[in-house]
């Protein structure tokens, strides 16, 4: 074989229809008619509807969007207590500690992890009778502690590009520590705290097993529902969901695309 | 006025303390817990286990360590099959999706702007996406009776449908399909960083395209290729949902097994063993990383 210069852009097609195709399948089939994958049985929204009369589906993706949003709040502030530790505060005497465990949930496979976390909670509620079973609680503290990994890579690596005569300047100027970090450190990572949040909160939403091992009766998430829906097979409207989750990650696309394009023109030549 | 010290920097410190203290009860003890309960004896009870511990007489401590758990383990040809299985399948995976991304990559880091932008968000947009989403997405394509089957009979290339779906092959796929945007980001960071004169230098001295890449960039690019191929590899291991959905009852994965040991067979103490042992075959690669890392760095400086 000849490397000419076509060699890796049609390779590279191919890649990109790889990362697209199931995508393409999914968003299709969600407005088949018939239930099979091979037949086309006409254009409908039955499926929709369906998806949106299921009323597991809707209770679980809203328990979902809870547990992710409290997890991701939880997350942000502890991770970027971290990275601040991490990147600023050298005299902290468990920084080592604080270094290791921060990075280490990012390797560590779900299975372990979940498995852990269960352990523990188990082990607590013996000694401590506290969280008393497990639930929405044990699967917060579960994705917060995952998400912090994330938040804390992310805000690390923000906080040590960034520009710290700004600071600098207020300190002169006689602002407090706490002022200094309210009011010119926070705003000036605020871009990248936007993305560690919606990566924890992505992060929590998608997680099935660890949210299956330290869940309770009761306490069914979304991604538990559809696993335990597609496990048995085929169903349409779960592709109907993909296709609603699709939508909305695709339209955050075009606005992160158009921000980028926007911070590239900005930037002095 | 040392305790006063302690307390002042205590009170300093107060910001760094919370992450620390929390990653300390929720991270590393949980370990330890996991720890003791594979070295304790299965029992059907809630919960299902034997106490280490135990006073006697409210004076006199009994320690009970069990390490049949781990002979278990050993003896039992499955586990071990299992664990070279794991490596197997996610290094087959690793290579495919290496050999999926490098193009991709290089496409990307010699597009010009917007395009590079846009290329950029095309790889990293269906990471956003539900991962267990985009596995299902290749239940519909690879069944026996599914699109891709579908479309090949039609087409007059095979005549028998082809059994893809509950195979090792599926779960290759469904690998390289979700662990593409962690193999392409850090090949695209180093593949962007390559000095093009050096391109150029090693064609007018005469090189083919296929000898200047082979030369050239390939090995420039290496610190790419190794860290992408690790965040593949090493999650890829303890993977669950993909062999749940897509691989076979015979595909053994060590994610499968410690999940079936915990849910179906309720043994916390083997599935605690299991989870012990996969910690050691994914550290070694870790620490491969760090010492790749720490070398790189040192060259660079």
């Amino acid at each position: 074989m000849k490397l000419s210069r076509y060699t890796f852009p049609v390779m590279a097609s191919v890649g990109f229809g790889f990362l697209y195709f199931p995508i393409l399948i999914l968003v299709i089939y969600s407005f088949n008619e018939s239930k099979l994958v091979t037949v086309w049985g006409g254009f409908s929204a039955r499926w929709y509807l369906e998806l949106f009369q299921d009323p597991q589906i809707l209770d679980a993706a809203t328990l979902s969007l809870q547990i992710a949003a409290v997890s991701a709040t939880i997350a942000l502030i502890l991770g970027v207590a971290a990275a601040m530790t991490l990147v600023r505060f050298r005299w902290f005497r468990a920084r080592t500690w604080l270094a290791g465990m921060a990075a280490a949930p990012l390797v560590m496979p779900e299975v372990i992890t979940g498995l852990s976390l269960l352990l523990l909670f188990v082990a607590l509620d013996h000694w401590l009778g506290w969280p008393s079973g497990r639930g929405v609680t044990t699967i917060i503290l579960a994705h917060a502690t995952f998400g912090m990994a994330f938040v804390t890579v992310i805000v690390q690596a923000r906080l040590r590009d960034m520009d710290r005569t700004l600071e600098e300047a207020a300190m002169d100027l006689g602002a407090r520590p706490m002022t200094v970090f309210l009011t010119v450190t926070l705003p000036t990572i605020a871009p990248a705290l936007v993305a560690a949040w919606l990566l924890a909160f992505t992060l929590s939403l998608d997680d099935l097993v660890i949210a299956s091992f330290v869940s309770g009766p009761g306490s069914s998430t979304l991604p538990m529902v559809v696993f335990s829906k597609v496990r048995l097979g085929i169903s349409p409207d779960i592709n109907a969901l993909a296709t609603l989750m699709i939508l909305i990650v695709g339209l955050g696309g075009v606005v992160g695309f158009w921000q980028m394009r926007r911070s590239i023109n900005r930037r002095p030549v | 006025m040392r305790v006063v010290r302690r307390l002042n920097t205590l009170r300093r410190d107060w910001l760094s303390w919370i992450p620390t203290v929390w990653l300390g009860v929720f991270f590393l003890i949980p370990f330890l817990v996991v720890l003791k309960i594979s070295l304790s004896e299965a029992t059907i009870a809630m919960p299902p286990y034997l106490p280490i511990f135990e006073w006697i007489e409210g004076s006199l401590l009994e320690i009970r360590l069990d390490f049949g758990n781990y002979l278990f383990l050993i003896d039992d040809p499955l586990y071990g099959a299992a664990y070279v299985e794991s490596v197997r399948i996610a290094l087959t995976a690793t290579i495919i999706t290496l050999l999926i991304g490098y193009p991709m990559a290089y496409v990307i880091a010699t597009a010009r702007e917007p395009r590079r932008t846009l290329l950029l968000l095309l790889v990293i947009l269906p990471f956003w996406t539900s991962f267990l989403l985009r596995v299902y997405a290749w239940i519909a394509i690879l069944k026996t009776n599914g699109l891709l089957n579908g479309l090949l009979m039609s087409l007059g290339v095979i005549s028998e449908p082809l059994v893809i779906l509950q195979t090792d092959v599926a779960v290759y796929i469904g690998i390289a399909y979700t662990y593409l945007p962690f193999m392409v980001l850090p090949l695209y960071a180093s593949l962007s960083k390559l000095d093009r004169t050096l391109l150029e230098a090693a064609e007018d001295l005469g090189a083919t395209p296929w000898i200047s890449f082979l030369t050239v960039t390939l090995p420039l690019t290496l610190p790419g290729v190794v860290a992408g191929s690790l965040l593949v590899f090493v999650p890829a291991i303890g993977e669950f949902v993909i062999p749940a959905l897509l691989g076979g009852n015979d595909t053994l994965m060590i994610g499968k097994v410690l999940w079936n040991e915990f849910f179906a067979n309720r043994d916390w103490p083997i599935a605690s063993a299991v989870a012990i042992m996969m910690l050691f075959v994914i550290v070694g690669p870790l620490m491969w990383l760090n010492r790749m890392n720490a070398q790189h760095e040192e060259a660079n400086s």
